[in-house]
């Protein structure tokens, strides 16, 4: 029996990457819910839209660092993460002017919305693809440990080692930033304010002089941050690959529906509810059940529960409990 | 211009468009448009069935397609003999004590009274049977995927014809959607679109990385022909055949080509016109009339004795067992089972593209968006190129240059999301709208 050594597997493999995939999945589910609750449809283009911001910042970054821009122990993604958010912004604008804006007008239903979502899904894969093509980019620098493992190994001389990369230090960091920031925003300023009133009630905001276009503005304007964060912290922790991009809209969604859609809190506790259930369920727990049990009881197999590929399943699996007992998700969120 | 007119004037439009590429580009490509233009349509049917006819926003497609390709290599594929009759039933046996267990699970959770006592129970029943279920399961798969692995490895098929596929990659995807229905179809739209979304990918992950079932990416490959195809070496051996071949001025290997694919496309045809028949007969119906009905206004259709939700669950089995048939017959063409060519943006998302431009509630238009859709899903990329390689003609040989030439192949997604947008702005019923 060894607990400490355990401990540090298990938080190697499993609390430090679920932290780190449950910042970025709160970000991303985040943008949904708030695309929810103030426009009132299931956004499907949400993953593209992220990969479209991603790849504003990839390039960025790249010109950055062919003009010989770095920051140091940092990723020069940081820094060239405003920009991409401002052109991410302005295409997220253009595309509410001359797609969304119309059938807002029109009253029209949910679902054609919806439908209107798979579009502009389609350009921005298209877009996407186009400019940057189908493959894996790379685009993280910097330093890649903030602890490598054997550092770790030495300073305190166990058998486990716990290797903290930068991506995902940084990834933690920024979510909690934009997360304070969001809420602040959300319920301390004017327009924040009008804005849950306006999810909240669309005719009484209305009628209370709150003008919608202005509030419509201020989503997408937060929304192409969000996504646009949320993908550049998903690209440097991983990699990035507008296919994987476009299978993060399933993830996103239930950890919006999980939390309860049209919920901010919701959508982070959502997150994580899916990042850690995912980590756990697709983990191999031989190592930590090695040192947890006597010698006599260690196990044969990799006590793991479902191969890595399945990790759609438990999203799903998730989503289809809460679904059934729980329709409006751990926080109250609408159910229209 | 009259219904009818228009209506023709637009299919002799795709005749033109495939003759056309017949003429321009080649026979062979025309056929192949066609082929697949027969099976898009089959699919749009489907889909058509479900949001045309009951407004269900099912985005699991490429899940029920999927279903039927595997039904045909289970069907088709030559047998296993080390695998049979022991282990294959063995792990069959497994997959059925998972199922048994949920059963067990539910019926637990509907019986037994509300309080502790009935989680536990319930949890006790899904723990216990999980452990039994990966213990015989796993047993039976270990042996089976020891099993020769570079050649077999699986479970093999039943070596029967695979034209007994079709029906059954219907039966197939029929039971897959019940089990779905059951579950999603009490919630709103959106929500019944996220989950089949998600069923979708995992429909698709199983396929990948059960390699006891079909192999996984190992792929399954030389599924045998369907009746009355030949194989094109046959035919090239066959003394009449090059006779004829030789009469109408073509050389043995394209004429063998042509005519294996003129016969898929007549199999097809036969298969389209069956089920376009019996959609039509549906939407003509007092069934489809209610189906309608309850689309228009379910509290209406409700309050005047309807049962909603099992409506719901019927037009959905069906409509994704269309697609179940659509995806055996595109396997059976294809000769192979590739599960990591089915990527939601081909086979659920272009299907709905073909549904909404064509004319969402007319099986007419579900056929025409079918093939028109198929086709430019196939041209713009070689137009892309194509006039990528005339915009930049004046460019200086380079990297820029040649990006945008190998770019150009991504245009085609582009191009459907502006036709979709376009279509759904200005003529938001399709192009034969329903009437």
């Amino acid at each position: 029996m060894d607990l400490l050594n355990a401990f540090v597997a298990l938080a190697n493999f499993v609390l430090i990457p679920g932290l780190a995939y449950g910042s970025q999945l709160a970000l991303g589910a985040l943008g949904v819910t708030l695309v929810y609750g103030i426009l009132r449809f299931s956004n499907f283009a949400h993953g593209d839209t992220m990969a479209f911001g991603t790849m504003a910042v990839i390039l960025i970054t790249w010109w950055f660092q062919s003009i010989g821009i770095h920051l140091g122990p940092l990723p020069t993604a940081l820094l060239a993460l405003p920009f991409g958010i401002a052109i991410t912004a302005a295409v997220m604008i253009f595309t509410d002017r001359t797609v969304y804006r119309f059938y807002r007008k029109k009253k029209s239903d949910p679902v054609i919305l919806v439908m209107v979502s798979l579009g502009v899904m389609f350009i921005m894969n298209g877009v996407v693809r186009f400019i940057i093509g189908p493959d894996d980019q790379s685009f993280a620098d910097g330093e890649r440990f903030l602890i490598s493992a054997r550092t770790f190994k030495q300073m305190t001389g166990l058998q486990e080692a716990l290797a903290i990369r930068t991506s995902t230090a940084i990834t933690v960091v920024t979510a909690v930033l934009v997360v304070a920031v969001l809420f602040w925003f959300l319920n301390k300023t004017r327009t924040g304010k009008s804005m849950r009133a306006f999810s909240d009630n669309e005719d009484l905001a209305l009628l209370s002089g709150i003008n919608p276009e202005r509030v419509v503005i201020v989503t997408w304007l937060i929304v192409a941050a969000l996504t646009t964060i949320a993908g550049t912290l998903y690209g440097l922790d991983k990699s990035f690959k507008p296919f994987t991009y476009f299978q993060l809209l399933l993830p996103f969604f239930a950890a919006a529906i999980v939390g309860g859609l049209g919920n901010p809190v919701g959508a982070i506790a959502g997150g994580f509810v899916i990042a850690f259930s995912e980590v756990t369920v697709t983990y191999a727990w031989k190592k930590v059940a090695t040192y947890t049990l006597p010698e006599s009881m260690a196990p044969d197999g990799l006590l793991q529960l479902l191969s890595t590929d399945y990790k759609f399943a438990v999203s799903f699996g998730i989503l289809l409990i809460v679904l059934l007992f729980k329709p409006t998700g751990l926080f109250q969120g609408k159910s229209v | 211009m009259n219904d009818t007119l228009k209506n023709t004037l637009l299919f002799a439009g795709i005749a033109v468009l495939i003759i056309g590429t017949g003429f321009v580009q080649s026979w062979n490509s025309a056929l192949l448009i066609l082929n697949m233009g027969l099976i898009s349509a089959i699919m749009a049917l489907g889909v058509n069935l479900q949001w045309g006819f009951a407004g269900l926003f099912n985005t699991g497609i490429m899940g029920f397609v999927a279903l039927g390709g595997l039904a045909s290599v289970l069907v088709a594929a030559r047998p296993v003999p080390e695998a049979w009759p022991g282990p294959a039933f063995q792990a069959v046996g497994g997959l059925l004590m998972g199922a048994a267990t949920i059963g067990l699970a539910i019926l637990a959770w509907r019986r037994l009274d509300k309080g502790r006592t009935r989680g536990l129970a319930v949890l006790a029943i899904l723990l216990i049977g999980f452990f039994a279920f990966r213990a015989v399961f796993d047993a039976a798969v270990t042996v089976i995927e020891a099993n020769n692995p570079a050649s077999a490895g699986n479970i093999g098929g039943l070596g029967l014809p695979i034209l007994l596929s079709w029906p059954l990659g219907g039966v197939l995807a029929a039971g897959a959607a019940w089990i779905i229905g059951k579950t999603a179809l009490g919630l709103r739209s959106d929500y019944l679109a996220i989950a089949t979304l998600g069923i979708a990918e995992i429909i698709i992950a199983i396929l990948k990385n059960e390699d006891w079932l079909a192999r996984g990416v190992k792929n399954i490959i030389g599924l045998p022909r369907p009746w009355p195809v030949p194989l094109e070496v046959e035919l090239q051996q066959d003394p009449a055949f090059l006779e004829r071949a030789a009469g109408l001025g073509l050389d043995p290997t394209t004429a063998s080509t042509l005519w294996v694919k003129l016969l898929y496309a007549v199999l097809f045809a036969i298969v389209l016109a069956i089920i376009f028949w019996l959609a039509e007969r549906a939407r003509h119906s007092p069934w489809g009339r209610m189906m309608r009905a309850i689309r228009d206004n379910e509290v209406a259709a409700e309050a005047m004795g309807k049962d909603v939700k099992r409506r719901h669950l019927q037009v959905f089995i069906l409509g994704s067992a269309v697609c179940g048939i659509a995806g055996a017959m595109m396997t059976s063409m294809d000769g192979q089972l590739t599960p990591t060519s089915y990527q939601p943006l081909r086979f659920t998302f272009l299907i709905w593209v073909m549904v909404i431009i064509g004319g969402s509630g007319n099986n007419l238009g579900s056929v025409l968006g079918g093939f028109l859709i198929w086709f430019l899903w196939v041209q713009v990329e070689p137009l892309g190129i194509g006039l990528m390689n005339l915009i930049t003609s004046g460019l200086g040989d380079g990297a820029l240059k040649s990006h945008l030439i190998d770019s150009a192949a991504h245009m085609r997604l582009f191009t459907m999301g502006i036709l979709l947008l376009l279509v759904l702005r200005f003529s938001p019923r399709g192009l034969i709208p329903e009437k």
